[in-house]
Order: structure tokens, then C-alpha cells, then sequence
């Protein structure tokens, strides 16, 4: 124990086919500190944690518990070592209690009988130690994704690790359970333990983090402390440019109104009250709304509805003053309509056809495109996509005859972007556009909202981002239940208060 | 009235225990499509076993055996969808479709191929158990107790304490709902939906001992178990993939059933003078009916029916 090191990876090289996701990296961790992995999507975190759990064999490079050399070889071997994950997405099963998920894996019991109370008890010492209310006895179902993460860290604390990763684990989270959070962070390190925080938002990174090392492309940029630093910094080590966060706009020209939903009421899929509850809201050419809310509160079954991908229970939806409450699809398509979609892999591509017919989804029965025989014109597609592709950037192995499920994420987006944009809608409902981008595809995406507005046409933005709702729209209109609870404008709130709303905690009466 | 109960008890019986299996193979995260064809394979089991053991035995062991024989058949048989489904991936739905039309011909070809018919020159697919039969049945008056709705009531306690009360249920379901989740935990997904399906291998053979015990002293391999593997699988639905819920699908079930084989014995049905063949469609048609109202709120295990790949996460 004479090295202040829990955990050390040393000189980490993760290849694979075609490229390098880890090229020579060292990670130090000290005992008792709080410390954060920063960089862009892309640029090796994920690869690196799975090296730590063993989930990959890095070539070279080695891992120290303690200064002693270890071997890992599954999450098994990470778990003896007394190294616990909150994953970004929470392993927890939805129907289980919360305490039959802390104990799964370790479960205490006699001859293979379950002997739940010692568990129980366990727990409940747990989470008054560091302040992690929750009910050991509600389901995961029922409970609010900022308990399901408190489960996640209580399964932690159940099996005694003393390396604790966190990834991304404020991106689901309400402004005040971010707050939370950190004080969890703050108590736990307090008592001794060593946290890894993987994250790309650096005001949380300064505000917990005590060191914080920086990786870019695969390669090791540095470890700096964050008492020595500032936001700004962080922020060109890990993209490697000055990045404007700052957003330019052009004083606002509002038009007519472009939609108008009228007392919109959607059924849910997943329980039996209404997801969306008598809505109500217009938008306006030149204007960019924006419906934010915690995910879950309505905003999909709205798009849904709004785009025709589910039938509504009653209200109408009018486009131009057209009403096109049970228009099908294609008809919102061509009158003016765009939708860039919340899932992209099932509602935004067809994963298996090539980027250029992918590119003329919407627009391949047109006579540009198909003969009136019936065949399609192959050359006008070539041509269409070949244009789209330089315009937008869009980077592919193959260019137009790239399968788009062998693309990045960043690319399928820009292509879907890329196809809506080009139809010029009047209306554009783009949801969660930059879901899984990093820095430089945001403000591409960002840029192009923008450019909409500027040209005089509608956007809808549905965002969980609060940097997004706050930095790109002229008006922000806060859903809660499948009710919007309030409406604001950006200059003139804050993210706290925009919080309050998205919990639930305050509503007011919003008029469209 | 007697003779509805009994017959009542016994059909619900057989739905219970091929219900129960394919309840642990789902939890387990393999949708077990094949039980019909377990069920003729676990019935080819047992009867062959009653054909062949020595009448001799006493009749605890003589039973225990015969049991067995089903139990071992069934695993054998269902381990083919655990290597398929769980080892190579393949479609659950297909796996268990060719189970059931292999298991019904294979029984037949076998039966065949051995000949128990007296005269050697006709070729059977018949097995007798005229004999054999008696041993599991013990008369309370004129009602007809049969070994098997105690077996039953046991095996149904005793797979509501595996779910619920222990370790190996916990992880079970673990499996069948969040595959990651289990295995982020160190459990061995592979392993407990090996567990899952050869479970219901042995809760589908016996099943099918069962049900061809049931009625006469002979069994005809060409029919088969007469869909009661699907019936079943309408019951665990209709359960909700919990024990205690399927027991009593069991028995609405196997009222049902039971009415085509008693209903000349009620004055008022009699009367209505329907042909029989009715109230032979009834349990089907009843089974088409309840899926179709409840099965939009059946809360199936989430990651049932899907291959786990650990490379996803």
C-alpha cells in the first residue's frame, strides 16, 4: 500500500480492425479522489473502462490494484478487485424490487434459500450512511430514474467495491438530481472511496472532480488538475480546437403560424393513461420551440402523433391552416412536413439499403426518380445522394453504395439531416437531433436549426439536453406528464427553474 | 359430478406441469414452443417404460421409475432447442415448430419399428399399459385418485418456492428479463437458460406421461398429444407466467376438457342435444378467446425469445 494508487492502467493499447480506439493510454487513480474521464464520443473512454472490466485484452499496457500487477479478464475479476460500474444505461430489472436487484449476483442465503431480511437490513444501514434514499421494496418500474440510479450505486456499496466508475451519469438526470448526485459523489469520497466520473460536461467535471485526464481520438492528451484549470481549457484539450459554444443568431422575423395542435390527447403503449393530455401549442415560421422535459413526460407519443406514427385520441393538428389530423404519412411528407426522428435506427433509416436510396426515402416515387413505367431512376438518385453527401459532410466507407448500418452515428444522423432539410419543410421536427454526437456534429446540427429559422421557417426541437434548450430555441415550452406545465424564454430563465418545471415541482397555466 | 372433478383434476394435472415447463423456460429467456413434441417424447418415455419393467416391482418404485423414464426422455429431447436456441442462436420459434412435428413422427416410427402388436405380421404404432395403469390409481369410493394430482400439487408448491424463494429463481428471472443486467453481475446467462429448458424438458415429459395416462390403456403414437402442448401454453399466458395464476388456468382448462368426456351424464346438457364434437372444440376455442381478451395486458419476461449475445450491451 505504499503507492497512493487504487487502480493504475499503464501505457493501454486497444486495437481493432482498422483502427487504434486505445494508443498507449495511462490512467492513474488515486485513493480518495474524485476523478474524471473527459473526451468526445469516439474518442476510446468506453473502450478503455472495458479493458478495466476485463471485457477486452488491451496488447499492450498493464492494470495495478494497489501497485501490484492484476490480470482481468471478465467483470468477474473486476468485481473481486473491488471495482463497481453505474453503467450509462442501468442494468436493473424493471420488474424486480429494488432490493432483489441489489442482491442479484451476491445473493445472501441458506442452502440456496433466499434470506432477504439480513439483505434488507444491510441496505437500509446503506443508504442512510450516504444518503441514498430509496425503497428497497419498490419495483424499478415505479420508481423515478433518478432512484434506479441511487440502485445502481447502492449495488456498489452492497458488494463493498471501492472503485466506483460512473459513465455519463448526469444525462438522464433532472438539474436537481445532477446536484444530488454530486453531493452522493462528495459523501462517498468522503468515506474513503475512489471514483472515476466519465463525462463530457465540463461544469459538472469542474464543480466534483478533483483530476481529471483527457482523451482525444484514442490517445492520452493529459491529466490536469481541475483546481488548476477552467472550463475552457478542458475544453480545447478535448476537442482539440477552440469550440464556440456560443451560438450565433439573427434578430428574430416571426411569420405566420406554421402548425397549430389543438388539444392533442395520445395514448400510451405502456400504461393505460393518456401519454400526451390535451395539448396544445403553435408554432410560428422563424421560430425555433422547443418542447424540453425529462424523458418519459409525453414528448415521443406528441411526435408521434404530430407525424402521424400513432393515431391520435382526439384533437387536430393543422399545417398551413390544412388539417391533417388523419392525413397518412406521405401527405404530411409532401406538404411541408420533416422529421428527423427520436430513434433513428428504426424510425429514420432502413438500416440494410445502401445511403443513396436511403436518401431518397421520402422522395423516390417523385418523376425525378422513378419512370412512369415504374423503374426507378437510378442515375438521379446517384446524382441527388452524391450532392447530399458533399453538402452535408456526411462521411461514408463507400460513399452513395454504403450500407448506412455499416456507418457511424454521427454520419446516419447528418444523412437523415441531411434528406430533411433538403425536402426546404416549412416545418421541421427534429427530436433529439444531436443524441450521440460529439462536440463538432452538435454545432454542425445546431447550425442548421439556426439556418431553418433564419430562412424564415418552423422548428421544433424536442430535446432532453438542457444546454440544447437553453442555448438553441426562442422559446421553450416545458412538458410534465404529458401536459406542458410552462413556457419560456431563454434569455430570460434559468436551468434550475426550467428543473423545477420538468420535475413537476411548479407548473403554470400556458395558453398556445 | 364425481367423474367431472376427476377428470377435471387430472386434465388440469397434465396442464400444470407442461405450463410449469414452459414457465421456466420463458423466465429463463427461451420461448419453448416444443412442448407438445416434449410431451409425446416424455409419454414415449414412461410408456415404454411401463411396456418393458417387470410388473413385479413394488409400486412406489414401480411408479418412480416410469416417472423417470418420461423425466429423462423430455431433458434428452429438450436439450435440442437449449443447443439450437441458446448455444447457436437460432430462431425460438422455428426450434420449437420442428420439436413438434419431429416428436410425434419420431414416436411414431419408433413404436413402429418395435411392433408390441401380438400378431408379428401387423406393424403398430400401439403401446399397452393395461396393467401398468392400475398402479397409479387408487380408489376413494368411486372416485379415481390418480398419483399425479399429488405429484401436481407438489410440483407446483415446490416451483412457486424455486421462483420466488430462491437464489436460482432470483437469477432465473434475471435472465429472462435483463440478460446484461444478469450477466454484469457474474451470473452465467448460458447457464441458467440451460436450466430454464431442460427444466421444462422434465416438466413437459412428465406431462406427457401424464396425459396419455390419463384416459385409456393404450396409447396411439400418431395422435400425438392432441395440442394439449399449445393448450398449455395458452395456460401460462393466461397464468401470467406465475405458478399459483396457472394452476388455476390449469383448471378452467381442464373444465373444460373434461366436459366433452362427461357432459352425457348432465341431464340439461344432454338436452341441448349438441353433437360431441362441440364440446371436443371447447377448450381450444375457450383458449382462442381468452388469449384474444387478455394476452394485450400478458406481461411476457422482456428478453424472452431473443439469442443472448454478449458483445451487445
Amino acid at each position: 500500500m505504499d503507492t497512493p494508487y487504487a487502480i493504475e492502467m499503464l501505457n493501454i493499447t486497444k486495437k481493432f480492425p482498422g483502427i487504434i480506439a486505445n494508443d498507449n493510454i495511462t490512467l492513474q487513480l488515486k485513493r480518495g479522489e474524485i476523478h474524471a474521464l473527459l473526451g468526445e464520443n469516439g474518442a476510446g473512454k468506453s473502450t478503455l473502462m472495458s479493458v478495466l472490466f476485463g471485457l477486452y485484452q488491451p496488447e499492450e499496457g498493464v492494470i495495478k490494484k494497489d501497485g501490484k500487477e492484476v490480470k482481468i479478464n471478465d467483470p468477474n475479476d473486476a468485481n473481486d478487485l473491488g471495482i463497481g460500474m453505474v453503467h450509462q444505461h442501468f442494468k436493473l430489472v424493471e420488474c424486480f424490487t429494488v432490493l432483489d436487484n441489489i442482491i442479484l449476483g451476491v445473493e445472501p442465503n441458506k442452502h440456496g434459500v433466499l434470506q432477504k431480511e439480513e439483505a434488507r437490513k444491510k441496505v437500509i444501514a446503506l443508504s442512510k450512511k450516504y444518503g441514498l434514499m430509496v425503497d428497497p421494496d419498490a419495483k424499478i418500474e415505479d420508481i423515478t430514474v433518478g432512484m434506479q440510479q441511487r440502485t445502481e450505486i447502492l449495488k456498489m456499496l452492497y458488494r463493498e467495491n471501492e472503485i466506483l466508475i460512473f459513465d455519463e451519469p448526469t444525462a438522464v438526470l433532472t438539474p436537481q438530481e445532477i446536484d444530488e448526485l454530486m453531493q452522493i459523489m462528495r459523501n462517498l469520497k468522503a468515506e474513503g472511496k475512489s471514483i472515476l466520473f466519465i463525462s463530457h460536461k465540463l461544469a459538472e467535471i469542474m464543480a466534483v472532480a478533483d483530476r481529471c485526464t483527457i482523451l482525444r481520438k484514442g490517445k492520452y492528451i493529459g491529466t490536469v488538475e481541475t483546481a488548476k484549470t477552467t472550463a475552457q481549457e478542458l475544453s480545447s484539450l478535448m476537442v482539440g480546437r477552440n469550440v464556440n459554444f456560443h451560438i450565433e443568431k439573427k434578430p428574430q422575423k416571426l411569420g405566420d403560424v406554421v402548425l397549430e395542435v389543438e388539444n392533442m390527447t395520445v395514448a400510451s403503449k405502456s400504461h393505460n393513461n393518456n401519454a400526451v393530455k390535451n395539448v396544445s401549442l403553435k408554432v410560428r415560421a422563424g421560430e425555433i420551440v422547443c418542447l424540453a422535459g425529462i424523458d418519459g413526460n409525453g414528448q415521443t407519443e406528441f411526435v408521434h402523433g404530430l407525424t402521424g406514427l400513432e393515431p391520435l385520441v382526439s384533437g387536430t393538428v393543422k399545417l398551413k391552416g390544412q388539417d391533417i389530423t388523419k392525413a397518412p404519412i406521405r401527405k404530411r411528407n409532401t406538404s411541408g412536413m420533416s422529421h428527423i426522428p427520436e430513434d433513428r435506427h428504426k424510425h429514420g433509416l432502413v438500416l440494410d439499403y445502401s445511403l443513396e436510396n436511403n436518401l431518397v426515402l421520402e422522395t423516390y416515387f417523385e418523376p425525378e426518380y422513378t419512370s412512369p413505367a415504374g423503374f426507378l431512376k437510378k442515375d438521379n438518385i446517384r446524382k441527388t445522394a452524391e450532392r447530399l453527401i458533399k453538402e452535408f459532410d456526411v462521411r461514408s466507407g463507400q460513399g452513395p453504395v454504403t450500407i448506412a448500418r455499416a456507418m457511424s452515428g454521427g454520419n446516419q444522423q447528418k444523412a437523415i439531416i441531411a434528406r430533411e432539410i433538403d425536402k426546404d419543410p416549412d416545418l421541421l421536427v427534429a427530436v433529439q437531433p444531436t443524441r450521440g454526437l460529439d462536440v463538432g456534429a452538435i454545432e454542425f446540427v445546431h447550425k442548421q436549426l439556426i439556418d431553418r429559422r433564419d430562412s424564415g421557417k418552423a422548428v421544433l426541437l424536442v430535446s432532453l439536453e438542457l444546454d440544447e434548450v437553453m442555448d438553441v430555441p426562442d422559446r421553450i415550452l416545458v412538458m410534465y406528464e404529458g401536459e406542458i406545465v410552462g413556457e419560456f424564454d431563454p434569455k430570460k430563465t434559468t436551468q434550475e427553474e426550467l428543473g423545477l418545471y420538468m420535475a413537476g415541482a411548479k407548473r403554470m397555466e400556458v395558453k398556445a | 359430478m364425481l367423474l367431472l372433478i376427476q377428470y377435471t383434476l387430472i386434465f388440469a394435472s397434465v396442464l400444470i406441469l407442461v405450463a410449469l415447463g414452459g414457465c421456466f423456460s420463458e423466465h429463463s429467456g427461451v420461448i419453448n414452443l416444443g412442448l407438445e413434441g416434449i410431451m409425446v417424447m416424455g409419454a414415449l418415455g414412461g410408456a415404454l417404460g411401463m411396456r418393458f419393467l417387470p410388473i413385479g416391482i413394488p409400486g412406489f418404485f414401480y411408479i418412480l421409475l416410469v416417472l423417470l423414464f418420461a423425466i429423462l426422455v423430455g431433458v434428452l429431447y429438450s436439450s435440442l432447442l437449449a443447443v439450437a436456441a441458446i448455444n447457436f442462436r437460432a430462431d425460438q420459434t422455428i426450434v420449437g415448430t420442428a420439436l413438434n412435428m419431429l416428436g410425434t413422427a419420431a414416436a411414431t416410427v419408433i413404436v413402429k419399428a418395435m411392433n408390441t402388436a401380438a400378431n408379428p405380421n401387423d406393424v403398430s404404432s400401439i403401446i399397452q399399459y393395461i396393467e401398468p395403469k392400475k398402479k397409479f390409481i387408487v380408489y376413494f369410493g368411486s372416485f379415481e385418485f390418480n398419483w399425479f394430482m399429488l405429484i401436481t400439487l407438489i410440483i407446483l408448491a415446490g416451483a412457486w418456492f424455486v421462483l420466488y424463494k430462491t437464489k436460482f429463481g432470483l437469477r432465473l428471472m434475471a435472465c429472462g428479463e435483463h440478460p446484461q443486467a444478469a450477466d454484469s453481475v457474474g451470473i452465467n446467462v448460458h447457464k441458467m437458460r440451460w436450466s430454464g429448458v431442460l427444466i421444462s424438458g422434465a416438466l413437459g415429459g412428465l406431462g406427457g406421461i401424464c396425459y396419455i395416462l390419463a384416459g385409456v390403456s393404450e396409447w396411439r403414437f400418431e395422435y400425438g398429444v392432441a395440442g394439449f402442448g399449445f393448450l398449455a401454453l395458452a395456460v401460462m399466458i393466461f397464468g401470467q407466467w406465475k405458478p399459483t395464476r396457472i394452476a388455476l388456468a390449469a383448471l378452467m382448462f381442464g373444465f373444460f376438457r373434461a366436459l366433452s368426456n362427461t357432459y352425457m351424464g348432465f341431464g340439461f346438457l344432454q338436452a341441448l342435444n349438441l353433437p360431441s364434437t362441440i364440446y371436443n372444440m371447447l377448450p381450444y376455442i375457450i383458449s382462442i378467446i381468452v388469449l384474444a381478451l387478455t394476452s394485450k395486458n400478458s406481461k411476457a419476461p422482456k428478453a424472452e425469445g431473443i439469442p443472448y449475445d454478449k458483445g451487445q450491451r
